[in-house]
């Protein structure tokens, strides 16, 4: 029995391999099984490798196996590409159709399954990736009843007919896999999961359902990879509220517009990756310096320019916090895990409208496409705050005076007013104003406003700035991550505390402004700090030096070829430091 | 009631004496308060250039943004509360230049605003460049051997997109500027209303006196019809796109807002934003 596996669908793009590891882990989930899912995939829609790795285990897991025990291959390809992954013992389940082959000398089993003939003789063979799922189950000695409500789920609108035949094929491919394994069946079973109801998403969709759940009733966005299942999600869920998302001509317009509805009192957001934050950036200034709350999902990809738009990166970090020219105030997030991520963005509208500034929500394509198993979301944890956000009846303005939208205050927050309100009127421009909006050049009006805008930001107030697993006092070494390498920084701290080092990890939730007086004892009180993030120069480490000084004993660990850091890489580079 | 004063603010516009924006903002008073608007109820949003701080210059909610994104702020705020009136407004550069991807698509999409442009054929504010309304052969800053790009037929070019109201007309006839504006205002769906609207600082070529001598009335034409889309398109090109008037209306099609299905017909802005217990308990259980 084992409590923990890592298993693998490979094929070409459109085949439907993505519902082979839908199906499959939803009936997972469903057991109580704790589970992590990335998809390897390419910007075309048919032909090109994909596949689809998800680790199974009875506990939490934030991050992609290290090795790979089971791979389903649709193709030879899928082997060859993959085969590395496997670990001594491993098996490969594969499409006896394509005859195919696994290196000599290897100790990786092969089973070739009929999975295209099985399902051509029971109707289609378009139920192969179910004949796969049975072969699957086999292995991991499921209970083959549990696909039944998802199978119903899938194709139940097809009629009973179509689910019989779906489920036949899973048990035509368990059955077959069966016979072949013979003795070996137990090598991997699984250990019974405890059936406790859990949520199974991707990030994005926790991204949207956090949005819903802050408020947000507009939304307006242009597609992009990895961010339209953002859009997608709310233009499903939006209208049943009574709200709406546009698909506007470009990324220009969607911040634009997003800026406009928020000004107008909608909780609005857009979402977008590097491309889009970068033509939004003016538009950001705009909402800086207008004090317009505006929340924007920034889902970090392989850049510069088109760069590698399915893979893994975090490399937006400086752009983010640095992109507008100007200065203004702004706030940038970093959530690490998926119930973060909800939780942040209901925190993000809040945020963006008491201190009346952009909010940047960064995330990563790890984190964004990447599925996991989430413990329940709580309903009474949501809180909607407005800020100085004026209800009720206004003074009447005299001699048609303005009323003061960007009043000076000692905190540097205004009252805001929303168009519409009588005795609210006051001017909004991009232009230097005064307190009442009105365009002014005048020097000592310029420096009021300015240290009135950044004012704001010196007392965020953001419930965990930083997420820290502090068990030294004095460490070895600190590690620092944020966002999606989280999992894989958390595996490889066990790995070197077993190796004797004592280790502390610091992940940032808040990039901007810098929770400098978090970070910095743990730094001090660290022999060495490693920042682990997915970018070439090191970008979260400079901020580090930046902020918090100690540049003498900051090392890189840094991925930047387009995929995840997996927990032995971390381990390893961490390790090569005491050496 | 409000008249037209009570749009009036105590700003000094710093516009050139003799600008044709002038008589845009007194336009724009006017029409608010014949269409029986109180100044809270107006939200005028504007771009960058001369013309563009005339959301200043009106007592009224005003919104001066950034470089050619006027439209999709403007539209940004009728998503946000439909109960507004939402003027958006800027120059020929603004909207037929830097903004035109937004023109285009605000045109299709209809959302229920009205579009002023204040078209000089030059840029002001910058100081005397070419613009995508200046004609051939039009000598600038930027053109000194003079503009070989031919001029945007904008108004033919709303028609193609798609446009449900298209007017044009001129800085010196006050009392036609401001009927279509009023009409623009009623109409259900984007009204775009392009202004010649002489710059006497730069363009020393389509002056008052240039329009005078070249603009049509489509009054004066027996039988024109604006609901009629193919007679618009043939005087527009018979008459090189030189005509004011109203050019063409759709009374028929539904706005953008009243086509998109479950959006509130009461100001979204308004709206509760706590999610009931039992509705987030029903998102949550589809990811289970």
């Amino acid at each position: 029995m084992i409590s923990q596996l890592s298993w693998k669908v490979g094929g070409q793009q459109g085949e439907g391999i993505e519902s082979t590891g839908e199906i499959f882990s939803i009936a997972l989930n469903r057991l109580g099984y704790y589970l992590y899912g990335y998809r390897h995939f390419s910007s075309r829609i048919k032909g090109g490798h994909t596949n689809n790795k998800i680790r199974v285990s009875t506990t939490q897991v934030r991050s992609i196996a290290d090795d790979l025990d089971i791979l389903v291959a649709f193709d030879q390809e899928s082997i060859d590409f993959n085969f590395h992954e496997l670990r001594d013992g491993g098996i490969v389940i594969a499409d006896s159709k394509f005859n195919p082959t696994i290196p000599e000398g290897s100790n990786v089993t092969l089973y070739a399954v009929p999975f295209t003939d099985i399902a051509t003789n029971l109707g289609t063979s378009l139920m192969k990736n179910m004949v796969a799922v049975g072969a699957s189950s086999a292995v991991l000695d499921l209970d083959i009843g549990v696909y039944q409500e998802v199978v119903e789920e899938i194709f139940g609108r097809k009629g009973q007919q179509v689910v019989e035949k779906n489920m036949e094929a899973i048990r035509a491919g368990a059955q077959f896999m069966k016979e072949q394994l013979g003795d070996s069946i137990q090598t991997m079973k699984l250990e019974k999961a405890d059936g406790k109801k859990r949520m199974y998403m991707i990030g994005n969709d926790a991204i949207a359902l956090g949005a819903l759940a802050g408020g947000a009733r507009f939304m307006a966005a242009y597609p992009i990879t990895p961010a339209s299942e953002i859009m997608e999600y709310l233009i499903k869920k939006l209208p049943a509220l009574g709200g709406a998302v546009i698909q506007t001509e470009d990324e220009i317009a969607a911040c634009t517009m997003a800026i406009g509805a928020n000004y107008a009192g909608v909780r609005t957001l857009t979402a977008s990756a590097g491309p889009g934050l970068s033509l939004m950036m003016e538009a950001i200034g705009l909402a800086g310096i207008t004090e317009t709350p505006v929340v924007i999902v920034d889902t970090q990809r392989g850049g510069p320019s088109t760069g590698l738009p399915t893979k893994q990166e975090q490399s937006d970090l400086m752009a983010i916090i640095y992109g507008t020219h100007g200065e203004i105030p702004k706030i940038v997030m970093a959530p690490s895990t998926v119930q973060e991520a909800f939780y942040d963005m209901v925190e993000a509208f809040n945020l963006a409208e008491e201190y009346q500034c952009p909010v940047i929500v960064l995330s990563d394509l790890q984190l964004s496409l990447g599925k996991q198993t989430v413990e329940p979301l709580e309903y009474d944890k949501i809180e909607i705050r407005r800020g100085k956000l004026v209800k009720g009846e206004l003074p009447q303005l005299e001699n048609k005076g303005y009323f003061k939208r960007y009043e000076v205050t000692e905190d540097g927050i205004s009252p805001r007013v929303l168009p519409g309100m009588p005795n609210g009127i006051h001017h909004v421009t991009g232009v230097e104003h005064d307190e009442t909006g009105k365009p002014s050049e005048v020097a000592a009006n310029r420096k009021t406003q300015m240290d009135k805008r950044l004012r704001k930001l010196k007392h965020v107030r953001f419930n965990t700035p930083v997420h820290k697993n502090v068990k030294h006092e004095e460490a070895d070494l600190l590690i620092i991550g944020f966002n999606s390498t989280r999992g894989a920084i958390e595996e490889a701290i066990g790995r070197l505390e077993l190796d004797g080092l004592k280790v502390n990890h610091a992940h940032i939730r808040l990039i901007h402004p810098f929770p400098t007086e978090e970070v910095s004892p743990l730094v001090q009180s660290a022999k060495k700090v490693v920042v682990v993030e997915h970018n070439a120069t090191g970008q979260l480490a400079n901020l580090l030096k930046m902020n918090v000084g100690h540049a003498d004993k900051i090392y890189s660990v840094l991925k930047y070829d387009g995929n995840p850091f997996l927990p032995h890489e971390v381990h390893t580079k961490c390790k090569e430091l005491f050496q | 009631m409000a008249t037209f004063k009570d749009f009036r603010n105590n700003v000094k516009p710093n516009w050139c004496p003799g600008c044709g924006d002038f008589s845009v903002q007194a336009a724009i008073q006017r029409a608010a308060a014949n269409v029986g608007l109180e100044p809270h109820q107006l939200a005028v949003i504007s771009g960058i250039g001369c013309s563009g701080r005339i959301s200043g210059y009106i007592h009224s909610y005003g919104f001066h943004g950034i470089h050619g994104r006027a439209l999709p702020i403007a539209q940004g705020v009728k998503m946000a509360n439909r109960d507004l009136t939402v003027i958006a407004a800027g120059g020929d550069g603004d909207g037929f230049a830097i903004g035109m991807g937004h023109t285009i698509h605000a045109i299709r999409r209809n959302i229920d605003i009205t579009y002023i442009v204040m078209d000089n054929q030059i840029y002001g504010l910058t100081k005397g460049q070419t613009s995508p309304r200046s004609d051939v052969g039009f000598k600038t800053k930027s053109t000194p051997q003079g503009s070989v790009e031919p001029a945007l037929s904008i108004m033919e070019m709303a028609l193609s997109a798609g446009a449900t109201f298209v007017a044009q007309s001129f800085s010196s006839d006050l009392k036609e500027l401001t009927h279509l504006i009023e009409e623009g205002i009623k109409h259900k769906g984007f009204s775009l209303i392009n202004v010649f609207s002489p710059c006497v600082t730069y363009n020393k070529v389509n002056t008052y006196d240039w329009f005078k001598e070249n603009l049509v009335n489509l009054s004066t034409i027996e039988g024109y019809d604006p609901s009629d889309r193919d007679i618009a398109m043939q005087t527009l090109m018979k008459h090189k796109g030189l005509v004011t008037g109203l050019i063409y209306q759709n009374k028929e099609q539904k706005s953008y807002q009243d086509l998109i299905h479950g959006y509130s017909e009461t100001p979204l802005a308004h709206a509760d934003l706590q999610l009931s217990k039992e509705k987030f308990d029903e998102l949550i259980s589809e990811f289970m």
